[in-house]
This record gives structure tokens, C-alpha cells and sequence, in this order.
């Protein structure tokens, strides 16, 4: 079994509004040195195989087919084997 | 020929009664829901996608319910040019499954607004439009997620080949972006695929279609579309 983690992130040309709103919370705290604050995804799941390139291949297809919007966003992911 | 319409429940769809009763109850056309878990499209000539929530908008608006049993039928009637409307959260399905192109973004205020706003009607060929002779209409609008987007390229497509359909505007028709409500690119409310056969819109027409409301501007696009088959 494995479990992977999946980190979905806006492309850097979109607009990220949430970002925007959280780094004005930054400065109303003081943290004068925050720039650029975007706001992503993270995702966590179990695959149940024991062969790692059938699980790759899963936690790719699912985060380009649903976990992540291709137009928008791009994504990462670990595959750590758990017993 | 009249049309029947079918409107497509998705779970957490909730504009799906308010469109059946504008095309059945309002325009007299014949109408018939569709389960989203279904694959027969039950000889609808024009399909609905409603507004709402579906799937509680989990992930991002539209993108599980692109996965529904209806969805394949959807898609495959859509391709062989039958017509699909898409209002609010099914534009952003339409969106989410490649039926229309672009994305939705959260709005700029990242506020949800509910209000009337007025839509500059672009594209007068369409079958969404043709037979409208108004120049500005009167919508409400109701989303958190309308703020279309999508890459340069795309949007000259989309602008050369005539496929924005709807503006926001002023009252009085002014194009600006104080006019617009959530930030979304060229003030675009409405836009169609090459074909012209599938619109996505966020304002809900269906809101706006009984005269006893005060404002029946919606059902001015259900009835041009009901033309293109009646003609």
C-alpha cells in the first residue's frame, strides 16, 4: 500500500484572490515581509497495490483527470510505501 | 417541431425546479428531469444543465459532477450538435468537462453576490438570441465562483469567432468594469463553443421568466431557443 499526497497549485499567471485577502491579513499582523501568498490545495490518499509504478500511474491520472483543473492549476505529489 | 426540454438534476442542484417551471409552467413547453445517475436523455431536444451546488462544490465548482452517468450522454448529444444550456453552476460544469472553454475563478470581492445586473446581448445570431429584441437585459446573478478566466489566446478565439454572448453592463448600456460583478475577464457574463450549439451563462434566466415576478427578461432566451426548432 501506498500513501500519496498531492499538492495542487494555481499557475502563476492565475489570479488568486484568496491569496490576495490572506497577505492583506499578513500585514494587519505585521509581517511587512510576506509577498506573493498563494493559496493551493493538499490532498492525501491511500493506493492499495504493492507495485509503485500501477500506483504512480493511479495518482497521476487522478490529478489530472479530477484533483486538478489542467487550465488553471498544476500539481505535485510524494508516494511514500506505508504497511 | 415544439421542443422538449430536459433539465438535468445533479445532487445539490437547486435552480432544476426553477427552470423546469419557466420552460413548463411559464412558456408551456413539454419538459422532463433527468437524474443525473441516468444515461438516456429521454428525446430531449434541449438540455439544461441547472444552477446550484453539485456536489456541495467540493474540489472546484462543477468538477465532480462533470463525472455523472448523465454527463457521457451530455457530452456525445453536445458533439453531435444538440442543444445545451448551461446557467451558473452548469456553465461551470460545462466549463469543468470541456464542453466550453475556460475556468471559474473565485469572484474579485471574493464575496458571493446576489443581485440583479444588466447583460449587453453580444452575439444577436446565436439561437440563444435571435429572436430577442431587447438590446439590454435584466438578470440576478447568485454565485461566489463567476469570475470567468482563461488564457489570451482563447479569449481572441472566443472574441474573433463571435462566441461571447453576454456582457455586464450599466442600465443604460455603458461597458465598464464597475458594471461587473465578480472581475471576470472583458466583463464576459455568457459565451458559447465554436459550434454555437452549447451556452454557458452565470446569470439565471430561469429566476426571471413569470411575469408576476416583476421581470420576465429570462424567458426571452428559452423562447429563442424554442424558435430555432419551431421555425
Amino acid at each position: 500500500m501506498f500513501k500519496a499526497t498531492v499538492i495542487v497549485k494555481r499557475r502563476p499567471k492565475i489570479l488568486d484572490p484568496e491569496g490576495k485577502a490572506v497577505e492583506q491579513g499578513a500585514k494587519l499582523l505585521g509581517f511587512n515581509n510576506v509577498k506573493q501568498t498563494r493559496i493551493g490545495k493538499y490532498i492525501e490518499f491511500f493506493v492499495d497495490t504493492i507495485d509503485k509504478s500501477i500506483a504512480e500511474k493511479e495518482v497521476r491520472e487522478y490529478s489530472e483527470k479530477l484533483l486538478s483543473n489542467p487550465i488553471m492549476e498544476d500539481f505535485d505529489y510524494t508516494l511514500e510505501e506505508v504497511k | 417541431m415544439k421542443p422538449k426540454f430536459g433539465v438535468v438534476v445533479f445532487p445539490g442542484s437547486n435552480c432544476d425546479h426553477d427552470a423546469y417551471y419557466a420552460v413548463r409552467k411559464v412558456l408551456g413547453f413539454d419538459a422532463e428531469f433527468l437524474w443525473h445517475k441516468e444515461t438516456d436523455l429521454k428525446g430531449c431536444d434541449i438540455i439544461i444543465l441547472p444552477g446550484g451546488f453539485s456536489y456541495g462544490d467540493y474540489l472546484r465548482t462543477g468538477a465532480i459532477a462533470q463525472f455523472s452517468p448523465i454527463m457521457d450522454s451530455v457530452y456525445k448529444f453536445a458533439e453531435n450538435g444538440g442543444v445545451v444550456i448551461g446557467i451558473c453552476n452548469g456553465f461551470q460544469i460545462l466549463l469543468e468537462i470541456g464542453l466550453l472553454s475556460g475556468v471559474m475563478i473565485k469572484n474579485e470581492s471574493l464575496k458571493f453576490v446576489c443581485k440583479n445586473i444588466y447583460l449587453g446581448i453580444e452575439n444577436k445570431d446565436s439561437i440563444f438570441t435571435k429572436s430577442i429584441s431587447k438590446k439590454i437585459l435584466k438578470f440576478p446573478v447568485a454565485h461566489g465562483e463567476g469570475n470567468y478566466f482563461t488564457d489570451e489566446s482563447t479569449l481572441k478565439t472566443l472574441e474573433t469567432n463571435n462566441q461571447i454572448l453576454f456582457r455586464y453592463i450599466s442600465p443604460s448600456g455603458e461597458l465598464d468594469s464597475r458594471f461587473n460583478p465578480n472581475g471576470s475577464l472583458n466583463n464576459i457574463a455568457g459565451i458559447m463553443n465554436q459550434k454555437k450549439n452549447v451556452m454557458g451563462l452565470m446569470p439565471h434566466p430561469e429566476r426571471c421568466c413569470d411575469p408576476i415576478l416583476g421581470n420576465s427578461d429570462g424567458a426571452l432566451i428559452f423562447q429563442s431557443v424554442a424558435n430555432s426548432f419551431l421555425n
